[in-house]
């Protein structure tokens, strides 16, 4: 044998070998982190990674709500100006002191633009105008240019760099080679390996208790079935996304445990809106004239003909929840009482009556089939549940990389910045990211105005003078109480008039070994801190 | 032949420029990768910023050029997911994928060959009807089947093996390789096997075709009449008659199997280029797909041309250069 495989082979024994019993967990997740800068994306696989080296202002409890982070308390001194306690004896992981200099190089590396970034959280301090300034070492203003509610929510999408690591640093590459990944967190950066892992080490000295795991590894595994046989044969401890039709047995079966939190991210069917549909005909495949989706009853009908119920237990494995809410329980926004429609195909067939389509007509629903949990198998559900009624559906499912641009910016009338989106009804979803309703109901429910960012999730192009009074005045609301009180009107007027048809919030999995628990977030993140070992 | 190297070189080009422009125009025609990266929260003015920032506003004739330009100076641009320059992205990434390539030939070449060669020579005994069958089923099955099926056998009911991963890797002249570290090797061959399995069943085939025919010529004949011992017939002046459609077969068939492993590469988690090339295609991450593109076309170029020089090795009757090559 050559003595350089010789060599590699001892090499290889020497580390098969257990040197110190260190308390490793290893994750199995769905899509690998991309980049371990904390400001090219903000997609939640990458989330996910940095917060365990990276943390925020403010951070989210595990239903989204904000609560104190690196800032310790925060509060409005007048309607445009916040002020921001810093969190005092925070240290950098190589033991410099954490200060508000930090926090003003983080803001301005965003406010100078994270250039090649498509994902970039950076907009986050566009929106309400936010200039910020230092009081003192542990003291930040931020001024908005109106009254801003939602300052805390935003800073919570927003990772805290150590300007003495990241000054000058190169986008994306200095912080995937560890030079510059320098955080507050529980984790340190140790080693990331693009498409393999990602390995973070425990921080002994973090402000936020002891760290139970001294090394946690992060494997992505993209196929369904590998990931939870990597589960079933111990090479990792806890994945994201167990499969669904999987979940009865997993949830059987004594050796594993499954962790389970409704999801913030609701699901639902979006009619459109405009004059002419080109995609709902009458019987015979003519252009109908005015489009049927335009009277209530017809979208009402169009409601209690799904089975919900069904699509949750035949489906989604039991992990749907059924919704007439556009936040998920728990949520800022949340109304209390507002059920998911019962299904009554029979009251449908009556209202398809009333409102003079009693001979049904035609529809085409589009959607994406690998973007949503089973989001293919929804759309052909409810095809046959709205044929049932009369409605003959046919199903366009694509991938979401062609879905997504057509559902936006779509037909050939579009010009730039007056999209006018193609589909007549189409599958999408919404994810509530800050626990908070405000940018829900103006994404989803106000009338699409491209200047202001009104609607700019509203693809049906829904417009109710009435949501949009709410939805304005909301949005310069700081008084808690009453943007709650104004948000939760919007909801109800914009579900009572079903000015789109939710189907369920997803609801998170998690499945692992038997011997570890986990507090599971609505925001699908999964955090080592979270989990801990029982046995 | 330098002149014939040269004339393939620039053959190359000419396919680099054909494929980088209907990928460019392809991937423009599918989407806009801003709408799916793009956080739900950002509006008009944030998604005109970004359009812009990633130069997509410009007409894709201009977009196109600037490519062009900046792919002479070597630059094949930064994926949007990832924020590396592509070609780095792919080197780094190509190592795993070519090592679980080379090491899937080896198995095709190590196992197939001798069971073809017999099941040619012995065509009516059992162990080579069985061996027909197993590269029918081989050859039949759909590889993702079969990825699935051993891990269940080998890692989750027999837990002999891992399911997922590379493994550990030594650095090998700043290439980190996992096929000389134990539990590299470990996590290598199941990936492997399953890589192997269509080439296998082809290089059986192929033998045991070509040793059929090759036995019954007259060279073959007079050899044997002429009292060469039957070891060398068979390993020398046989084989290398045998070897040459194989070699054809797999240079092409290798090619692929490096470019597209991709099902492979998922179901293992084999942090590969092929896994990447699919993320990519997903998000409509444009300078990713190109610059692996051009990769690609510049492997099966180099493989084609690796290939013809192999057949004049193996065949003194065909000669490269000279007029028409």
């Amino acid at each position: 044998m050559k003595p350089w495989i010789t060599g590699a082979l001892c090499a290889a024994m020497m580390t098969a070998a257990p040197v110190v019993a260190e308390e490793v967990l290893t994750i199995g997740v769905r899509s690998e982190a991309s980049s371990l800068d904390p400001h090219w994306t903000q997609l939640s696989a990458d989330v996910q990674v940095h917060e365990h080296i990276f943390e925020k202002l403010v951070a989210l409890d595990s239903a989204s709500q904000p609560i104190p982070g690196l800032a310790v308390s925060w509060q409005a001194l007048d309607d445009t100006t916040w002020e921001f306690k810093l969190r005092e004896g925070v240290k950098w992981h190589d033991g410099e002191d954490f200060t508000a200099d930090d926090v003003l190089f983080t803001f301005d590396r965003l406010k100078a633009g994270i250039s090649g970034a498509p994902a970039s959280p950076a907009f986050q301090l566009d929106k309400g105008g936010k200039v910020w300034t230092k009081v003192d070492d542990l003291t930040i203003h931020i001024t908005t240019d109106g009254p801003y509610p939602t300052v805390a929510e935003d800073l919570a999408m927003l990772p805290i760099l150590a300007e003495h690591a990241a000054k000058g640093a190169v986008e994306s590459v200095d912080f995937n080679s560890g030079k510059a990944t320098m955080g507050t967190g529980p984790f340190k950066y140790d080693t990331f390996t693009p498409g393999a892992s990602v390995t973070v080490v425990k921080n002994p000295d973090w402000w936020g208790g002891d760290v139970e795991w001294d090394k946690v590894v992060f494997r992505p595994v993209t196929q369904d079935a590998s990931r939870l046989a990597a589960l079933l044969n111990g090479d990792v401890d806890i994945i994201d996304y167990p499969p669904t039709v999987d979940l009865p047995q997993l949830q059987e079966n004594p050796e594993f445990t499954v962790s389970t939190i409704p999801s913030d991210r609701l699901i639902y069917l979006m009619p459109g809106y405009k004059h002419v549909e080109r995609f709902i005909t009458d019987n015979d495949g003519n252009v109908m004239v005015p489009n049927p989706m335009r009277d209530w009853r017809v979208r009402k009908a169009l409601s209690l003909a799904i089975n919900r119920e069904a699509i949750r237990d035949r489906i989604m494995g039991g992990a749907s929840l059924p919704a007439k809410n556009i936040v998920p329980p728990g949520f800022f926004g949340y109304v209390e009482g507002l059920e998911a429609d019962a299904y009554d195909p029979a009251a449908a067939l009556a209202l398809l009556a009333e409102a003079g389509y009693a001979d049904g007509f035609r529809l085409m629903l589009h959607g994406p089939n690998d973007r949503y949990i089973n989001d293919g198998r929804i759309l052909e559900a409810v095809a046959q549940m709205w044929t049932r009624v009369g409605i003959t559906t046919e199903v366009d499912a694509m991938p979401r990389n062609i879905f997504f641009s057509r559902l936006i910016r779509g037909d050939d009338l579009s010009m730039p910045g007056f999209d006018v989106p193609e589909f007549s009804m189409s599958l999408t979803g919404w994810g509530t990211v800050a626990g908070e309703a405000t940018y829900t109901v103006s994404g989803t429910l106000e009338t699409y105005n491209a200047a202001t960012g009104g609607g700019n999730g509203n693809f049906g192009r829904y417009s109710n003078p009435e949501i949009d009074a709410r939805s304005v005045l909301a949005k310069r609301t700081v008084d808690s109480e009453k943007r709650l009180a104004l948000l939760q009107e919007a909801i109800r007027i914009g579900m009572d008039d079903y000015a789109y048809i939710p189907l369920h919030f997803q609801v998170n999995n998690w499945a692992m070994r038997a011997g570890l628990t986990h507090k599971p977030r609505t925001n699908e993140r999964t955090l080592a801190t979270e989990i801990s070992r029982v046995d | 032949m330098t002149e014939y190297i040269i004339r393939r070189v620039l053959q190359a080009l000419l396919v680099l420029m054909v494929m980088t422009l209907l990928v460019f125009f392809g991937v423009n025609v599918i989407g806009n990768p801003v709408y799916i990266f793009a956080s739900s929260e950002c509006d008009q003015a944030c998604l005109t910023a970004i359009i812009k920032d990633l130069g997509l506003d410009q007409p894709i004739w201009r977009q196109y050029l600037t490519f062009v330009g900046n792919l002479i100076q070597g630059d094949m641009g930064k994926g949007f997911t990832h924020g590396v320059p592509a070609l780095h992205l792919i080197l780094e990434r190509l190592p795993a994928t070519l090592e679980l390539a080379f090491c899937a030939l080896l198995m095709a070449l190590v196992v197939g060959l001798p069971l073809g060669i017999y099941a040619g020579l012995k065509p009516q005994t059992w162990t080579a009807k069985l061996i027909m069958s197993f590269s029918t089923v081989a050859f039949s099955l759909p590889v993702f089947w079969i990825g699935i099926i051993m891990i269940l056998t080998f890692s989750v009911q027999l837990g002999w093996m891992p399911s997922v991963g590379r493994g550990d890797t030594v650095a090998l002249g700043g290439v980190r390789l996992s096929l000389f570290t134990l539990d590299g090797l470990h996590h290598l061959a199941m990936p492997a096997f399953t890589l192997s399995l269509i080439m296998m069943a082809m290089v059986i085939r192929l033998a045991r075709a070509g040793m059929r025919e090759v036995m019954f010529t007259d060279y073959i004949k007079f050899a044997r009449a002429s009292g060469v011992p039957e070891r060398r017939i068979l390993g020398v002046h046989a084989l290398k008659n045998i070897l040459i459609p194989i070699v054809t077969v797999l240079g092409m068939e290798f090619g692929g199997v490096i470019a597209f492993a991709v099902v492979v590469e998922s179901i293992f988690s084999w942090p590969g280029v092929g896994k990447m090339l699919i993320d990519a295609i997903g998000v409509l991450d444009r300078p990713l797909i190109v610059a692996y593109l051009i990769c690609v076309v510049f492997m099966f170029v180099t493989l084609n041309l690796l290939i013809d020089i192999l057949y004049s090795l193996l065949d003194p009757r065909i000669r490269l250069g000279g007029g028409r090559a």
